[in-house]
This record gives structure tokens, sequence and C-alpha cells, in this order.
């Protein structure tokens, strides 16, 4: 039972916590309260220098909106928005009640009206910027592997498909978001017009940016992947005369997922570092967006908290890392160990 | 009754559940007219406003947080826009249902300078709130040349005579003189322009038939665009001597100790119209009665504002100074808010009238103020050539609706909510305003009489000129 516990823990990456579970075994004690020490004990002290050069070096920075906030004021914003977080929900289910009220109302005037109940219409909470980036990050790394994939494949089975559009590739992979967000715009504004529209423009926008910046490292590794699968394996599916389809779903991607898998985690990391300035351009709500509102209001808590919304970018971004990587050794079978 | 939420992000209605609700509503049309302006006549209760980072938009935001809006069965969304072309664009493109926007920007739209759309308003939205900033660097030029009151501090308003010859002690050095304004119709253009020009200072024409949109030709100081909430940066950072701006964004330089503000444009024309709410013709056609509905709520909030000699103020600066409206610092809204402006630090001085909201009546949209802007445009060159005085009055009249005003307040008298001693006598307004004597120059302005106040204006486009 523990030892399998220890085995999740080293598959998800969290080797740090496999000492512990080796120690409540009591499988050499010394050596795993010095694999704690080291595994644990280092970072933490890296955190606290960490945490006191900042703190020391905050206060003597002046900029026009006051000295840089320390790691106490980060922390009393942070907890700042989360009472707003808290005060808004309040404030919805007020609104909610107001609503039936009103309807209430409309309804004894007129017993035949058809009322729905209308969303709130509040400001979005810190936590709902979280949930609108991720949300907005994961459509645009989902579309980038709709189409990433299959041309990846596609490049690693025709050489000749691959030398046609390896220029392609290489010419817009590193073009910034920044660049391509004004013609997304355009385009998008041109073609998507709908009286009664399911996404905002913005969204779609932002969306697809991430799909145009992401969806490189996915193709490329998809390509690697394929073209270097065991001659063997194709040559079975010859003798076995598989239809393409068959190939491609039996022989194909099992074998190259592994590197697809890396390619879809450096996407998704690259996505969300782009959907953070996508956002800020497009104004689309999400992090991006609170980042950029709060230069513009200027206010004394400004600072505190793009601070706090840097150190969340940083976190959501380890944790995506760390499920992409996760879901990157269940894919590849027996080879964790390696 | 039904019930559907929505979940996050931002999917909008389907269009299958308004069908619903719209055909419910012609079915019970002929009720719902006898029903004096009750909620379940709005044809569109999902709305979105938009609105730039100032405290002048504090009307959508009271009118907001007081359920004025939901009182007349609306439900707004309010969002803070990057500036004021986005707003602009979005509110033509449709994206936003109406705006908090500068009073030249529907007049600026209709007349095709820009982005050519029908804009109207039928709700204006504040009086003055404007002011003047120079960098610190320019304040200490000035300071030299200026009139000293007994303790010390400069006489105001400080007369644009003084900042000329800064000017010119620059031109000298062979630096040109550059301040920034918000906005090519913006309200504080016309204002800094106005300024400029009373004290000898040439702000440069536009000719926008030879494609000159800078509006530099010929200028003494050079001005740019910048949006409100960058000045303070942008002039610290060197790249302007100084700015219009509306509040927060004076007072913001002087808490930052980056510059002061020289005049306030009550100072420069007594109770200019600021800011209008403004929606697209088409936008008002289609849904007539949200329109007036959204009036009705935002001449209650102007009220609100203004109320008992100001007295709400504080609650509306600690209003606006949540993060999602204009988010600046309470204390830094509320010394422009509470009737008191600071000049430089220290320099607190009594301007009660820096803001407002209702009294005078701030919200009733004047043909005469329409004109004013027009002129004012013709003057400088957006305008590129002479139009007879009935084409003022035609694009007045088409851009500013006092007609929904009026339906309006006058719903709002019938519910007992507002006394018809709170508006102008709606049978006898004419929509001009007497001759206005209130000018820093003194020039008498007559809303009648557009071209004979153009050629009576010292600087700028008389008659038939053209910028050559």
């Amino acid at each position: 039972m523990l030892n399998a516990t220890a085995n999740f823990f080293t598959r998800t990456g969290f080797t740090w916590f496999v000492p512990f579970i080796r120690l409540a075994q009591g499988e050499d004690p010394r050596e795993q309260i010095k694999s704690i020490l080291t595994q644990i004990g280092v970072p933490v002290v890296a955190l606290v220098v960490f945490l006191m050069g900042w703190h020391f070096l905050a206060s003597g920075v002046q900029t026009s909106l006051g000295a840089i906030p320390g790691p106490a004021q980060v922390w009393d914003e942070a907890m700042g928005l989360i009472d707003e977080h808290h005060a808004e929900r309040q404030k919805e289910v007020e609104f909610y009640q107001r609503q039936e009220e009103r309807n209430a109302k409309i309804l004894e005037r007129n017993p035949q009206a058809e009322l729905k109940l209308r969303p709130y219409t509040g400001k979005p909470t810190y936590f709902d910027q979280i949930v609108t980036s991720l949300y907005t990050v994961f459509t645009g790394f989902a579309l980038g592997t709709l189409v990433a994939v299959p041309l990846g494949i596609l490049c690693g089975l025709s050489r000749i498909f691959q030398i046609a559009i390896n220029p392609l590739i290489q010419i817009f992979r590193p073009v910034s978001p920044l660049a391509w967000l004004p013609i997304v715009t355009l385009v998008v504004s041109a073609v998507y017009v709908s009286t009664d529209p399911m996404f905002e423009k913005s969204f779609i926008v932002s969306a697809i940016t991430v799909t145009l910046c992401s969806l490189w490292p996915t193709l490329i590794n998809t390509a690697v992947g394929v073209a270097s699968i065991d001659k063997d394996l194709i040559n079975v599916s010859k003798v076995l005369r598989l239809s393409w389809w068959t190939k491609v779903t039996k022989i194909v991607l099992p074998s190259s997922l592994k590197l697809i898998f890396t390619g879809l985690r450096l996407s998704l990391g690259v996505g969300w570092m782009v959907l953070i300035a996508a956002e800020m351009l497009a104004q689309n709500p999400g992090l991006g967006k609170f980042v950029w509102d709060e230069f513009q209001n200027g206010s004394s808590h400004s600072l505190g908290r793009i601070m706090v919304a840097v150190f969340t970018i940083g976190f959501v971004g380890f944790v995506l890392d760390r499920i992409m990587h996760t879901l990157q050794l269940l894919v590849s079978f027996g080879e964790t160990g390696q | 009754m039904k019930h559907h939420t929505t979940s996050l992000p931002r999917a909008t209605f389907s269009g299958r559940l308004r069908g619903v609700v719209v055909s419910t509503l012609i079915a019970f049309g002929a009720f719902a007219a006898t029903a004096h302006g009750a909620p379940e006549d709005v044809e569109k209760p999902d709305l979105k406003f938009g609105f730039i980072k100032l405290t002048d938009m504090a009307p959508l935001a009271v009118a907001y947080e007081k359920h004025y809006f939901e009182d007349e069965g609306l439900y707004v969304t309010l969002e803070a826009q990057a500036n004021w072309k986005v707003l602009l664009d979005r509110v033509i493109s449709g994206e936003l249902d109406g705006a908090h926007m500068l009073a030249g920007q529907p007049l600026g739209a209709t007349i095709g300078y820009g982005t050519k759309a029908d804009i109207i308003t039928a709700f204006s939205m504040d009086l003055n709130g404007n002011g003047i900033t120079v960098s610190n660097e320019v304040m200490e030029k000035l300071k030299k040349k200026l009139p000293l009151q007994a303790d010390g501090k400069p006489v105001h308003p400080i007369k644009a005579e003084y900042l000329k010859a800064v000017v010119d002690d620059y031109k000298k050095e062979g630096k040109p003189f550059k301040m920034g304004m918000v906005f090519p119709v913006s309200t504080h253009n016309y204002e800094l322009r106005y300024y400029l020009a009373s004290g000898g200072l040439n702000p440069g024409y536009y000719a926008p038939k030879k494609g000159d949109t800078a509006g530099t030709i010929n200028a003494d100081v050079l001005l740019s665009v910048t949006p409100p909430p960058q000045m303070p940066a942008t002039m610290e950072a060197g790249t302007i001597y100084g700015y219009c701006v509306g509040e927060p964004w004076n007072q913001q330089a002087v808490f930052k100790g980056i510059g002061a503000p020289i005049i306030t444009d009550y100072e420069i024309e007594k109770n200019n119209p600021e800011k209008v709410f403004g929606v697209t013709k088409a936008w008002n056609d289609k849904y007539p009665n949200t329109h007036k509905a959204v009036i009705k709520a935002l001449i209650r909030a102007a009220y609100w504002l203004d109320e008992q000699n100001d007295k709400n103020r504080k609650e509306a600066a600690k209003m606006i100074s949540a993060s999602n409206y204009v988010g600046a610092d309470y204390k830094v809204i509320a010394n422009s808010m509470t009737g008191t402006f600071e000049y430089e630090k220290g320099d607190v001085r009594k301007v009660p009238d820096f803001n407002v909201f209702f009294r005078y009546n701030a919200t009733y949209p004047y043909y005469s103020d329409a004109i004013w802007y027009l002129t004012q445009m013709r003057r400088w060159g957006q305008i590129a050539d002479y139009k007879p005085d009935s084409w003022y009055m035609d694009i007045a009249k088409k851009v500013y609706r006092p007609d929904i005003y009026a339906a309006a307040a006058k719903e709002l008298i019938a519910e007992g909510k507002m006394k018809a001693s709170d508006f102008p006598d709606f049978a006898t307004e004419t929509g001009f305003k007497p001759v206005q004597n209130d000018f820093i120059d003194g020039i008498p302005y007559d809303g009648t009489k557009p071209n004979a106040y153009i050629d009576s204006l010292k600087i700028g486009l008389k008659g038939k000129d053209e910028v050559k």
C-alpha cells in the first residue's frame, strides 16, 4: 500500500513526498531524514532568503505609486482580494433576492409574463478572473492541439509534406503574441459577426492568439515522434496490410504519444505565458486585464495587487506544468524509471 | 417563471430565450403601454455600458450601486474601456449598448470627423471637472513670471499670458513645447486650445482635407493624444510638459509630486458641458423604451450626487474608488469630488462647482452646448470649410435629443420620484442658453449665431478661411 503511494508520488512528480513515506515504513531512517533535509530544507531556506532580500530591497525603490510593496503588504493585498471576493458574493445573493422580488411584482401585474432569472451583473472577483483565464487558455490550447497533432502526424509520415510545411513552421514559430493580436482582432471583427454572439469577441481574440502562439511545440514534437517510430512497427503494419486509419490509430499514435505530450506540455506553458499579454491587449476579462486595470488605477494598492497577480500567474503556470508532466508520465507506459 | 443562469465566462443569453421574452412583450403590448414606464416595457433588459476611468463616470456607478437601473428593469454591466477610440468603436459595433462619452464624440462621429457613425445623446453627464497640469519644471519657470498673493502662493486663475512667456523661453532654446490631451474631439482638446489661444498661443490647426489629423499646423504648442490614466506617467517620462485631463489625473500629479495644475476648466469656461451618455441612433430607434429607462436611472443618479448640497459626495467618492470603477485612491478622488482642488501640495482652494452633476440643469442636453463644440471644431480646422448657421442647428438637433430627456423626466415626475421644479420648464425650453459671458477671455457666446461667434474669436479660422 505504502509502496503504491510512493509510486504515485514519484509518477506525479511530487518526489519530495517519497522520503516521508519511506520513513513511515521504517526504511533506513537516517537516509530518509537526510533526503528530507535536502529536498525540503534547502528550498525553504532559499525561499526565506528570497523573502528577506525582497523585504529589504523593496522599500528602497520609490515609484510614483509609493515604495515597492514587500512580502507583508503583498500578503495583505491578497487577503484584501479574498475579502472583496466574499463581499461580492454577498452582493450577488442580494442581487438575486431583489430580482426575485421584482419578478414577483411583475407576475402580480401580469401573470402570463415569462421571466428569466438574469445572471449577476457585478464585477468579476479575482477568483472569477483566474477561472476565466484558465478557460481561455484551455480553449486556445485545445484549438491548437486539434490543429497541431494531425498536422504533426502528416509531417512525420510524409517527408514531402514535412519539407513543404517546414519553412512556414520556422517563420511563424517565433512570432510574438503582440504581433498576432492586431491581425487576429481585425480578422475576428470582420468574420465573427452575429447579433447574439455566443462568445465575447475579446474572448475569441485572446483564445485564437493563444492558439497561434502555442501550437508550434506540439506540431514539431508530434512530427519528430511520428518520424522516429521503430521501422519494425511500420513494417508490421505493411505486412498486416493495415488501412491507413488503423495504422495511425493503432501504431503511429500510441508509439509517439510520449513526444506528443512533451509537445503539449511545452505548448500549454507557452499558451499560459502568451495569454496574459493577449488579455491585456484584447481587454478580455482575466488575469491579464486585472493587471492592466490595476496599472491604470494607479492607487496605493495597485502595485501590491499586481504582485499578487504575478505570484498567481506563476503558481497556476507551475500547477499546469505539473499536471501535464504527470499526464506525460502516465502515457509513457513502462518508461517511468528512465 | 423560468430560471436560467449562465456560467462563466461571459456567455450571453440564448437568442431563443430572448425571442420568447420579446414575443411575450409584444403579446402584452397593449397592457404594457398603459402601465406607465413599467419594467416589462423595456425591450432589452441586459445591457452593457462602457466607461473610462474618470470621476465623471460617477452617474453610471451610482445608478448601478443604488439600484436605479434595476428599478427600471435594467440589468446593466459596467465595463471600463482602454481608451476613447476603443470605447466609441465598441459602441458602434454593438459590443456596448451605450457609453460615457466625451461631449465632442457624438458630434464628431455624426459629422464624420474620425469614425463616421450616427451617435446621439439625450443626457449630459456633468459640467466642468477638468484641469490643466504642468510639470514641476514648467511650474518653477512659470512662478518666476507670476503675480503672487500675500502668502506667496500664485494668484489663480493663472492666465495663459504667463504660460506664453514660458513657452517663448522654450522656443528660444529650440525646444518645442509639448502638451497632452485625451482625444482629438475631446472637451479637453478644445478647452486646452481655448486657454492657450486666450494667451496668444496658437495650438495649431487640423487639415482633414489634406489628411492632416495631427492638428499641429502653425502650432506654438504641440498637442498630442494620451489616454487619461497614462497622463501622469507620460509627463513624468518627459514626453509632454503638461496636459489637460479630467479628474483624478490632475490631483494624481499633485499627490505623486510630479506636477501642478495651473487652472481648472471652470475658470476657462464657467459650467462647461463635459461628458454625455451616448448611444447609436440605430440602437435608440430599436430600443426606445430601454433608452428612456436608462435616462431615467441616470437622472436619478445625477440628482443623488448633487442632492442637499453635495452631501452624498463622500459616499460617491468611496464608491468609485473601487478597483472596478475609477480605482484611484479615495483621498485623491475625494479631493475634487467634495468641492476642493489642490493646486500644489498644501495649496487647497475651494472650487465648489468643480464637479457638477445635476444643478444648473447639468443633465439637460442643450443645443447651444453642442453648437459651442461645433464652433471649436470649425475654429481649429476639424470642420475644414465654412458652414451656414443652419448647418450648426441641424447637426445639434440631430445629435442632442432633449425630447428623450423630457420624456424620461416627465415619467419620473409622474412616478413622484422627482419634482417638476428639478427640471427646466419643458413647455418653454428652447435648448439655447442665454448669451454666455463667462469665458476666460471675456468673449460672449450666443449659440444661435455660431458664425458670428467664430468670427469674434482672435486666433482661429474665420468665415471662409481654409488651412493652406
